[in-house]
């Protein structure tokens, strides 16, 4: 009886879930007196900081996909994109403010997957804002120690003949993985290809998708 | 190709304040995969201080050698960006 009137049901029928209000944590504190200083100080405005937030949402892995489906229709853009591909994303229209990025790519013998053992950097500037398991330790410490137990986890399996480089994102230098174009994808579009293109493919923690499973 | 590798092992200090790099990775011997840079001294940056412009190198260590022999997978590999002040050159750590 979802729907009867009881005190503890929502008008929807679903039990209230307690408020999970609480003080703000002495960073939260400080996150909110510097903004509103660096306002107050004129330093900058409450709107450039909107501005910047949707700067920032607006990014999304499908800016990454759609450099990954270049890649692999592209070779003069493949190319590019291995040597420099802060230069490469730019040219194709992404502002990626100024991220300095180096492009990973997998082949029938490396696996490539990113981590920041450190704190939690991460591309940012091209795919948007890591999932929240990126930031967790228990990724950021077993990726670096056993990182084949962590990929069959997220359901990746590799053979021991192909070599797993782990890289950890400890400084300036940010990553993205491009993984193997799928097979069954001959002739197509690079629009299409980047429908199979995952976010943890380009974190190398998944493969892209194949056909079938898209 | 391996004898034209440049190794270098991590210096195994553990200094105080913002570091960038790793802990697991001191005292560790990996050979330097490219050399990026120069970029300001986060040690220094970190404190507001006129930042050292420094090398940026990316190491590549083999998992034998960061968690010994008896590791699963001895050759798969992790890469890290490491300041050059924190690096010294090295021979190439014993086959395991």
């Amino acid at each position: 009886m979802p729907h009867d009137h009881h005190d503890h049901l929502s008008p929807s029928g679903h039990p209230y879930r307690p408020d999970d209000d609480h003080p703000l944590t002495y960073w939260q504190q400080m996150e909110i007196a510097v903004r509103e200083l660096l306002i107050e100080k004129g330093v900058t405005t409450a709107a450039a900081i909107n501005a910047q937030i949707e700067t920032m949402d607006a990014r999304s892995p499908a800016h990454g996909a759609a450099v990954v489906a270049r890649a692999w229709t592209d070779h003069d853009f493949r190319a590019a994109l291995l040597k420099d591909a802060s230069a490469a994303t730019r040219d194709m229209g992404f502002d990626i403010g100024p991220m300095r990025l180096i492009a990973l790519e997998n082949t029938d013998t490396i696996h490539n997957i990113v981590v920041c053992t450190l704190c939690s950097c991460y591309p940012r500037n091209l795919l948007g804002l890591p999932p929240d398991w990126y930031k967790s330790r228990a990724y950021r410490s077993r990726t670096v120690k056993e990182p084949r137990k962590v990929l069959a986890e997220f359901g990746v399996t590799l053979p021991d003949s192909t070599t797993v480089r782990v890289h950890d994102s400890t400084a300036d230098m940010r990553y993205v993985v491009i993984p193997q174009r799928p097979a069954g994808t001959d002739g197509w579009q690079a629009d299409d290809l980047a429908t199979l293109v995952t976010r943890d493919s380009m974190i190398g923690t998944g493969l892209a998708k194949t056909p079938d499973a898209a | 190709m391996s004898n034209d590798r440049q190794y270098m092992r991590v210096r195994a200090d553990m200094p105080p304040g913002h570091v960038r790099t790793p802990s697991y990775l001191r005292g560790k011997i990996g050979w330097v995969e490219r050399t990026l840079g120069p970029f300001p001294n986060p040690e220094q940056l970190a404190y507001g201080l006129n930042a050292q412009a420094l090398p940026l190198l990316r190491v590549r260590f083999s998992m034998a050698e960061v968690w010994g022999a008896a590791t699963a997978h001895p050759n798969d590999t992790i890469d890290a960006e490491i300041y050059s002040h924190w690096l010294e050159p090295a021979e190439a750590p014993h086959a395991p």
